[in-house]
């Protein structure tokens, strides 16, 4: 009988696995079917989730617009413009044009699923989504909170689409509360996939899959900074707190390329709740600004001007937002206010009683279908917010693909679009690939492993809705993989046993050494999960530009960090896991760091501040067009446990140009 | 915003191995305290690592006897306050209340079609495998933006 310490070893073979329950797979799911069926059915998919699909990853506790709609009025290249300028330029349009083409098709489905959609009547009044009115599909008018982004009702947003995909795929073919922390390349082609390793956080089993194709969708990273909440707050992240990295670690790995793991998402949002605020900018019309009622946009403008052309669009790049609000802070005009009081006062000027009544519920809406904390810190410090304005912040920095942020995997793109097939810069490790595509739609440069949503990189802006889309185009591609892979059959690199024992090291660790101290936590031989995430946290705030050091940092300052961060991943070894759940963050935790360690890498690699606001090197403390309009990528060597960084060519396949016209 | 469960409330999913917030929770917080050595309370669940919650209300919303409330961050939010959701099967009624006694309800739908009734490939057709080096799914339904040809510049 299986006992902690004593686990059942679980070995499976199928075609494909899904490692991840979140949108991207969630997508894949529901598209992988019909391709399997025409491919003629003899193809065995599974999906594996730490969580419960109901209720997982970044859009588990729902969402109150998708970010991501084109609509028939716009071009998928404009999208891909303005990816690209709210990425300083270097984005791979190629990827965000495929995905601009193909996102409302996921849009549509989630409406006929159920997914209540704002539409505006011939009157421009606003209605929520339960009214009945003409869907999207057939020209229903949606609410637009800004040029990309729609209005929805989205508390069971990830509900309708879970159960979509569990249907889809069918629950013999799902297995949650599986967390896979490793994968295993082929005995024979180092840089090929041929499996992945996990265990159960509810029994006490370890799983050992080999796959023909893998889909790595587990999410973005949270929490290798400090947060500005250290006690009971710590948990209220902006972005989930249990996207810790798991996506950019195990590919990083098993050997696949990362790009721009240097970004990072640095979002301003309602103090300590984390509150959204695209809604109070966009359909409130809401001003931000300084202590003196100052309207940091305006005041410092002329900053916009110091990193052309990207603070001259229409829309500014976010960080250059966030670089106007921190001057403010830094000279101390703070605290930063969101006017929601004139910003409501003005609308409710020429609105009747009925839609006043209908705009409050609008705004409480808004948070409690996607933040219900920031009510909670709303209702505990009596704010109406028709009565008192709230703080806004900078947060702690996220690393994530699929919001405004570009870090990821290097990523097969489509055929069609022009893209290069050739790599113009010296210095890329000659066993990769060339070129933006290599035959599968979400291949990463490691034959057979495919990644969607947080996990390509060197794109962004597709949040919910694009996450789904690019889940399906993977998926699509797999099939094909699978298919042109038919007399493949995959060799795990290392034996079972001994990744077994890695798998399961923080319990070893834990059962042998228990009773030397006579305090559980405090023992010479191992280290709590939690504590050495607070070590990381330490290391990256003080170190790699956290909020401690107002996001600055330079190249002392990470040579220490490196030094610090090798250490702690030695002492990783040496975590202890006290029961399944303390596993769980102790492989969370492992993720995390191999995640920042490829952060603070590739900051020390790219000598200049590509992103000021989010973070500033403060020994290259400019914008360089010259040198570094380039993707910075790497290659993580297992042996060494080192990530080597080089450059790879940008170039433009749609006319930026056009956004400053 | 940490989760709490109130003691009278929670019966333990009514002596399952796994309660519906143990099956819910995205980070798995929420546990069953079987023999109630861990919290002096047999058979009812408890959040075993409240710093790490996200408060997203997965637990109290699926709860079956409304025993899950959330108290706002002890580190950031003064005393007083509470949010609580009542999740019906389309709609979903909020009762806020505020520090100083204000108290504010909101009703929002959540979905349009009955729970369980999606039919994913129902009405839909099978993929086409001579299309399957093209761009676009295996279904089509109006949201496939083919875009301006003259916008790819290097094409």
């Amino acid at each position: 009988m299986a006992e902690f310490g004593n686990p059942e070893v679980v070995e499976e073979e199928v075609d494909i696995l899904l490692i991840g329950g979140g949108m991207a797979c969630c997508g894949a799911a529901y598209e992988i079917g019909p391709w399997v069926q025409a491919a003629g059915g003899d193809i065995k998919v599974k999906l594996v989730d730490k969580a419960a699909m109901d209720r997982s990853g970044a859009v588990a506790q729902g969402l109150s617009a998708i970010n991501t709609y084109i609509g028939p009025e716009q071009d998928p290249a404009d999208y891909a413009r303005m990816v690209s300028n709210d990425l300083m330029g270097i984005t791979r349009d190629d990827l965000a044009y495929d995905l601009g083409r193909h996102v409302d098709e996921s849009v549509h489905l989630f409406e006929e699923w159920g997914l209540p959609i704002w539409k505006t009547d011939e009157n421009g009044e606003r209605h929520d989504g339960s009214r009945g009115m003409t869907p999207l599909k057939d020209g229903g008018k949606p609410v637009r909170s800004g040029k990309w982004q729609i209005m929805i009702n989205g508390e069971s947003y990830k509900w309708i689409v879970a159960e979509a995909a569990k249907k889809a795929l069918g629950m013999d073919n799902i297995q949650e509360r599986i967390f896979i922390v490793k994968l295993v390349n082929d005995k024979n082609d180092s840089n090929r996939i041929a499996g992945a390793v996990g265990f159960s956080v509810r029994d006490h089993k370890l799983f050992v899959f080999k796959a023909k194709a893998i889909l790595l969708a587990a999410g973005g990273c949270v929490n290798i900074f400090r947060p500005r909440s250290v006690g009971e707050g710590q948990g209220r992240a902006w972005y989930p707190v249990w996207n810790v990295g798991s996506t950019y670690a195990m590919a990083a790995e098993a050997g696949a390329e990362m790009t721009m793991m240097e970004n990072r998402f640095v979002p301003t949002r309602f103090k300590d709740g984390y509150g959204p605020v695209g809604a109070w900018f966009l359909l409130f019309k809401s001003k931000a600004t300084n202590a003196l009622g100052e309207a940091y946009m305006v005041r410092n403008k002329e900053m916009l001007d110091d990193y052309p052309p990207y603070g001259q669009a229409a829309v500014p790049a976010s960080c250059l937002r966030n670089h106007l609000m921190i001057k403010e802070m830094k000279e101390g005009r703070g605290p930063i206010w969101m006017d929601t009081v004139s910003a409501l006062a003005a609308l409710r000027e020429t609105l009747s009683p009925r839609e006043v009544k209908h705009l409050e519920a609008e705004a409480w809406e808004d948070f409690l279908d996607m933040c219900i904390g920031q009510c909670g810190i709303w209702a505990g410090e009596n704010i109406e917010p028709e009565k008192k304005n709230s703080e806004l912040m900078p947060t702690e920095p996220y690393l994530l693909g699929s919001h405004s942020g570009c870090c990821g995997i290097w990523t097969s793109g489509p055929e069609d679009v022009g893209a290069p097939t050739d790599e113009a810069m010296d210095g890329v490790p000659e066993h990769l690939t060339k070129g933006w595509n290599w035959g599968y739609r979400g291949m990463t440069t490691v034959s057979g492993l495919f990644t969607a949503g947080d996990g390509v990189g060197a794109s962004g802006h597709k949040f919910s809705s694009g996450s789904h889309a690019e889940g399906r185009m993977a998926a699509k591609a797999m099939v094909k993989y699978v298919m042109d892979n038919k007399d493949y059959s995959p060799e795990l690199d290392t034996d079972v046993d001994t990744l077994i024992e890695e798998i399961y090291r923080p319990v070893r660790n834990y059962l042998e050494h228990k009773d030397y101290t006579t305090a559980i936590d405090i023992n010479p031989n191992y280290i709590t999960p939690r504590m050495l995430q607070f070590r990381l946290q330490k290391v990256m705030d003080e170190y790699v530009a956290g909020v401690a050091t107002y996001y600055t940092t330079n190249e002392h300052m990470l040579a220490l960090a490196e030094q610090k961060l090798e250490m702690l991943k030695e002492d990783a070894l040496k975590m202890r896991a006290k029961d399944l759940h303390e596993l769980l963050r102790a492989w969370e935790n492992y993720h995390r760091i191999l995640t920042a360690e490829a952060h603070m890498k590739h900051i020390q690699f790219r000598e200049e501040s590509r992103y000021p606001g989010f973070y500033y090197r403060m020994d290259k403390n400019f914008v360089d067009e010259e040198n570094w309009k380039c993707f910075v990528n790497s290659i993580y060597d297992k042996e060494s446990k080192t990530y080597k960084c080089f450059k790879r060519a940008h170039v433009d396949l749609v006319d930026k140009s056009k956004l400053f016209k | 915003m940490p989760t709490f469960v109130r003691t009278e409330k929670c019966d333990g999913c009514k002596g399952q191995d796994r309660t519906a917030c143990m099956y819910i929770c995205p980070h798995d917080l929420m546990k069953l305290d079987k023999d109630g050595s861990e919290t002096g309370h047999a058979m009812k669940s408890y959040n075993q690592e409240p710093d790490q919650c996200w408060e997203c209300y997965s637990c109290i919303k699926i709860c079956p006897q409304q025993a899950i409330e959330a108290r706002p961050y002890a580190d950031i939010v003064p005393l007083g306050a509470s949010v609580q959701p009542l999740r019906g099967t389309d709609s979903i009624m909020w009762t806020i209340k505020f520090r100083n006694g204000t108290m504010k309800r909101f009703k929002f739908p959540i979905r349009t079609t009955p729970e369980g009734s999606i039919d994913p490939y129902g009405g839909k057709p099978a993929a086409d495998m001579a299309k399957i080096n093209e761009p676009g799914f295996f279904v089509q339904v109006n949201g496939y933006r083919a875009g301006d040809p003259s916008e790819l510049i290097r094409k």
